[in-house]
């Protein structure tokens, strides 16, 4: 594929005029860093590389005669390799600018080096909602979905239809401590109480302990703030313990349609949680979910991998209208322009880098409810993208001006 | 019983043969030249794991101890060089040193520990003491657990060198690497080496003899862990990172795999171990799991028909000691 | 953050029964561990990976035999066993002269391999396998609710871990054993075929571990990295154990669980590390292991 596209490229290329001069070294190359290996690989990996090239064959890069190079790599989930690998790119490989990062450890090392470098970070796979915050960046910007984000819906949701007293099991690093953070705030605004919290160790096979705590604090909800493996065996655990027939509830704070999927509807009916994309939703999410599967060896889209589609799809159409790749000013562009795609709708990035869209909180269907493959969610409520995510004032990024 | 290296025998030797110098030459004459052709980065990561391999060899190939847990040394220099030089504001050179003086101390508390008992029970106390530097790094607040010290400046070493510069970066690492393998060499070959290798091949007769073994073990170990330190402490500076990876147990396992491809007790096996493990992942990081699988596939092989290791199966071609 | 004197005893019991649910997996595998180690001074670091092998079997069998629970647990055993077997004729034959600790390097480069084969092919998200239709549901016991299957676990590691015990202590077959590890040339001139015998046994050991991926296989995820942290675990149950003995790893590995339990509740982010703790004091008091004797 890549090939094919720069033999092509490279005749326009002796056509192409002088407006092409900018593009460092002619070719605009992306890098997809990711979990290829690992807990997360099936919710971000080679799905999202996949993303990322149809978003250059369908914004027609080539037509467009913009030469564009998707590559990837595996950061396994550690802050060092990813550090690593894109000090590499920009060093040694000339790439421009750097996609999903899942893993909210990674994204923050990787945000720091691309801001040295003068490059472009589009973060789809991270969670941490500091990237928009603390550690906001004039070369960054935070697409899909946030901690305050998915606090913010299901925390809400839940506790408005009367899940008032949670209890926490919460992944012991700083994903699922912003986690917790972010919806015991919730909780408490909307005079919810706290009962109890406990933390586990990443990449815990055995929830027992901590379910019979859980169910020993009464507490109505049980909120996971945990994700892949962790969140999926806690919940598998859970039905074998009898807490949902015991009257008490699980809140999934971050859920994925893979986990769903490896889940099975039998064990995962009745989760409510919140997501930014999910394939079924109309039309034209639909199709592109259908035509995503086909070359995903029949996984659905999960919101990460929309996410990187339409950053890339946004990226493609600024350089084009910019005609240059320079990271700091291809992002500043970016967030003076609206967005609109197929997936997300139209929407719109603050100046703290936080990308705008609505949200959506959904529940997995009964078996008896699916009616066909991939079919899973049904949509409860959409939350409108101005109450979507944090408010800018609230943050501590240094780029808003006050 | 301990891994002794299967090699000819030779007449000992007390003055530096003349076919080191030419080997030491050509490593010199290659780390010199490389960076203006390879990318600097990845030339000083595996100058780093060099030297902590040749501190990890000189536990295992000439005291015979094998440890599995030196990752906790590597790991917590790291940490101490970076906090230093983020939080404390110490110029490099003073950030180094003191996180090679943690990985000392600490070498001093678990070796004192460990040296106790022998063989596989020596390696099982290395790795529970050492997953208890990993349970601390997790806990400690100042490591920041999953997201490790990052942005880690580099400064000014001595008030004169930029490190900022990757060239001027690099030599100094070079200079680092080459002190503590020169350091390495002059144990190894002074009478404290011969009577750590006395003891390893039989340590009742050393003991019959009037050597505390176990003094000389603990040394061994405490040289072994500070060099490690120094390794860690440099690998956080060019880097500019330290992180969980650095103590994690399967650190404590690549270090063994470096080894024991370049060859156990060789002088130059580690770090021929280090350059071809680190090549191999960075160029094998595009196919994921691939990396383990080609690792654990190097470890069979080796084990089974390759024991002595590049370094090793080299010497014995060209008949003389490496 | 949980109360500490506070919980009360209900919780506790419930706490400590979970502990002795885990520790009937830590049983087994150390088991598994300890026959092969205590018999044939081979240190399985593979052990992990076969444990996940077993697992996966068992979802092989359902997903393309329609095979069941039931039968995995006859059938994964053996196969992966047979494998065992193959590694242990090709390769690990070849390092009995040596020194153990190659051994330990040759099967923990065994293990990568394993692992990253089958990452490979199916990911690390986990693959479902729902418990047997005859074990669900649970027993309402007041405190808690004692899942059926989980009860059936410890059950049936009991019953295997005893077995082995007695077989291994108490038979004939199991003093040939001990005999061979203590002096094979003098018992291979008394006929006994040895080296059969230490493949055979260091096949059972493997099918140990993978029997207990199977009775995993329903409560946790089957994934490729399931064995991958678990083995320094196990390890550590057998070193404080006492690598030869069989009853020290099987009264460690419950012992172990229920610790390991009490600690979730006091202070749970140390839930993985208190086994070394313990198993450094233990090295540094008694090197031999609360069981063991010296060799």
């Amino acid at each position: 594929m890549g090939k094919k596209l720069l033999i092509g490229l490279a005749a326009l290329a002796l056509t192409a005029g002088p407006a092409h001069a900018q593009i460092s070294d002619g070719v605009i190359k992306i890098g997809v860093l990711n979990d290829q290996s690992s807990l997360y690989a099936d919710l971000t990996g080679q799905g999202s590389v996949l993303a990322a090239r149809m978003a250059v064959e369908d914004y027609g890069a080539a037509t467009k005669g913009m030469k564009v190079e998707v590559i990837f790599a595996d950061h396994q989930n550690k802050a060092d390799v990813g550090a690593n690998i894109a000090r590499q790119w920009y060093d040694a490989d000339k790439v421009d600018a750097i996609v999903d990062v899942p893993n909210s450890a990674v994204a923050l090392a990787v945000n720091q080096i691309t801001r040295e470098k003068g490059r472009a970070l589009l973060v789809s796979g991270a969670a941490s909602s500091d990237l928009t915050s603390k550690a906001c960046s004039p070369n960054t910007i935070h697409w899909t979905y946030d901690t305050w984000a998915l606090a913010n819906g299901t925390g809400n949701a839940i506790v408005k239809t009367g899940g008032d007293t949670w209890f926490f099991i919460t992944a012991d690093y700083a994903f699922g401590h912003a986690l917790e953070r972010d919806t015991e705030a919730v909780v408490v605004k909307n005079s919810g109480k706290v009962l109890g919290k406990v933390r586990h160790p990443l990449n815990t096979a055995d929830f027992s302990s901590f379910l019979l705590q859980a169910q020993a604090s009464k507490a109505k909800i049980i909120g996971l703030a945990n994700a892949g493996g962790d969140t999926t065996n806690a919940i598998k655990q859970a039905a074998e313990f009898g807490i949902v027939r015991g009257g008490q509830n699980l809140a999934g704070l971050l859920v994925f349609l893979t986990d769903v999927h490896g889940l099975g509807l039998q064990t995962a009916q009745g989760l409510i949680f919140t997501e930014s994309f999910y394939w079924d939703m109309n039309d034209k999410t639909r199709a592109w979910g259908k035509k995503f599967a086909e070359r995903n060896r029949g996984i659905h889209p999960t919101m990460i991998h929309a996410g990187v589609y339409s950053a890339v799809t946004h990226y493609l159409k600024t350089i084009d209208a910019l005609k240059t790749d320079d990271g700091s000013k291809v992002i500043a562009k970016m967030k003076e322009t609206p967005t609109d795609d197929p997936l997300f709708g139209k929407g719109t990035i603050r100046a703290d880098g936080r990308k705008i869209h609505p949200v959506y909180l959904v529940e997995v269907k009964k078996p008896a409810e699916s009616k066909y493959a991939w079919d899973y969610y049904k949509i409860r409520a959409t939350i409108p993208a101005s109450e979507a995510f944090r408010p800018i004032e609230q943050g501590e990024c240094p780029l808003v001006k006050k | 019983m301990a891994i002794t290296r299967e090699s000819v025998t030779l007449p000992a030797v007390s003055t530096t043969p003349r076919h080191q110098y030419v080997a030491f030459g050509v490593m010199l004459a290659f780390f010199v030249v490389a960076p203006f052709f390879v990318y600097p980065l990845f030339l000083m990561k595996a100058l780093c794991f060099a030297l902590f391999a040749c501190a990890f060899n000189l536990l295992i190939g000439y005291a015979g101890l094998l440890s599995f847990g030196h990752a906790a040394f590597l790991g917590s220099a790291g940490y101490l060089t970076a906090h230093s030089a983020k939080v404390w504001g110490f110029p490099p050179e003073l950030a180094i040193l003191t996180g090679t003086a943690t990985a000392g101390v600490l070498g001093i508390v678990i070796g004192a520990l460990a040296i106790r008992r022998q063989g596989i029970y020596f390696a099982m106390i290395t790795l529970a003491l050492a997953q208890m530097i990993y349970f601390f790094s997790l806990q400690a607040p100042f490591t920041h657990g999953e997201d490790g010290i990052q942005a880690v400046p580099r400064g000014v070493l001595f008030g004169l060198l930029d490190l900022r510069q990757p060239m001027t970066m690099y030599f100094v690492v070079l200079a680092i690497f080459v002190g503590g393998f020169l350091l390495i060499y002059r144990t190894i070959h002074s009478p404290f080496g011969q009577v750590l290798k006395a003891i390893r091949e039989n340590e009742p007769r050393a003991v019959s003899l009037g050597y505390t073994a176990d003094q000389y073990k603990l040394i061994a170990f405490v040289l072994s862990a500070t060099l490690s330190g120094l390794a860690g402490g440099t690998k956080a500076m060019v880097f500019q990172l330290a992180s969980l990876t650095d103590v994690h147990w399967t650190m404590s396992g690549e270090v063994v795999l470096m080894t024991l491809l370049g060859g156990l007790g060789t002088v130059f096996g580690p770090v021929a171990g280090a350059l071809v493990v680190v090549a191999l992942e960075n160029y094998l990081a595009q196919l994921g799991a691939w990396v383990t699988i080609v690792q654990g596939v190097i470890f069979v092989v080796c084990v089974l028909t390759f024991r002595r290791g590049i370094i090793g199966e080299l010497a014995r071609i060209l008949r003389k000691p490496l | 953050m949980t109360t500490v004197f506070g919980i009360p005893t209900q919780a506790l019991f419930g706490q400590l029964l979970i502990g002795l649910i885990n520790g009937s997996f830590y049983a087994i595998l150390s088991l598994g561990l300890a026959v092969i180690f205590g018999l044939l001074n081979i240190i399985n670091f593979t052990h992990g990976a076969q444990y996940m092998m077993g697992a996966f079997v068992a979802y092989f069998l359902l997903q393309w035999a329609g095979l069941g629970y039931w039968w995995a647990l006859l059938i994964a055993p053996l196969v992966v066993g047979l494998i065992g077997i193959v590694l242990e004729r090709t390769m690990l034959q070849r390092l009995y002269k040596l020194d153990h600790l190659y051994g330990l390097l040759l099967t923990f480069g065994l293990a990568l391999i394993i692992q990253g084969l089958f990452r490979n092919e199916f990911g690390s998200s986990g693959l479902p396998y729902s418990i047997p239709p005859q074990l669900t549901g649970g027993q309402n016991l007041g405190f808690m609710v004692l899942p059926n299957y989980r009860a059936w676990v410890v059950a049936f590691s009991l019953v295997v871990c005893l077995g082995t015990w007695y077989v291994i202590e108490r038979t004939k077959l199991g003093s040939y054993l001990r005999a061979a590890t203590e002096n094979p040339t003098l018992v291979r001139a008394f006929g006994v075929n040895v080296p059969r015998m230490i493949t055979l046994t260091y096949g059972f050991g493997v099918g140990l571990a993978a029997l207990a991926g199977v009775l995993a296989a329903p409560i946790y995820q089957v994934n490729p990295l399931m064995g991958a942290d678990l083995i320094i675990v196990v390890f550590a149950v057998v070193v404080i154990g006492g690598m030869g003995s069989i009853m020290g790893s099987i009264v460690t590995g419950f012992a172990l669980g229920v610790i390991e339990g009490l600690t979730k509740v006091f202070y749970p982010e140390a839930s993985n590390t208190v086994i070394f703790v313990i198993m450094a004091l233990v090295l540094l008091v008694k090197p031999a292991g609360l069981f063991g004797r010296e060799r």
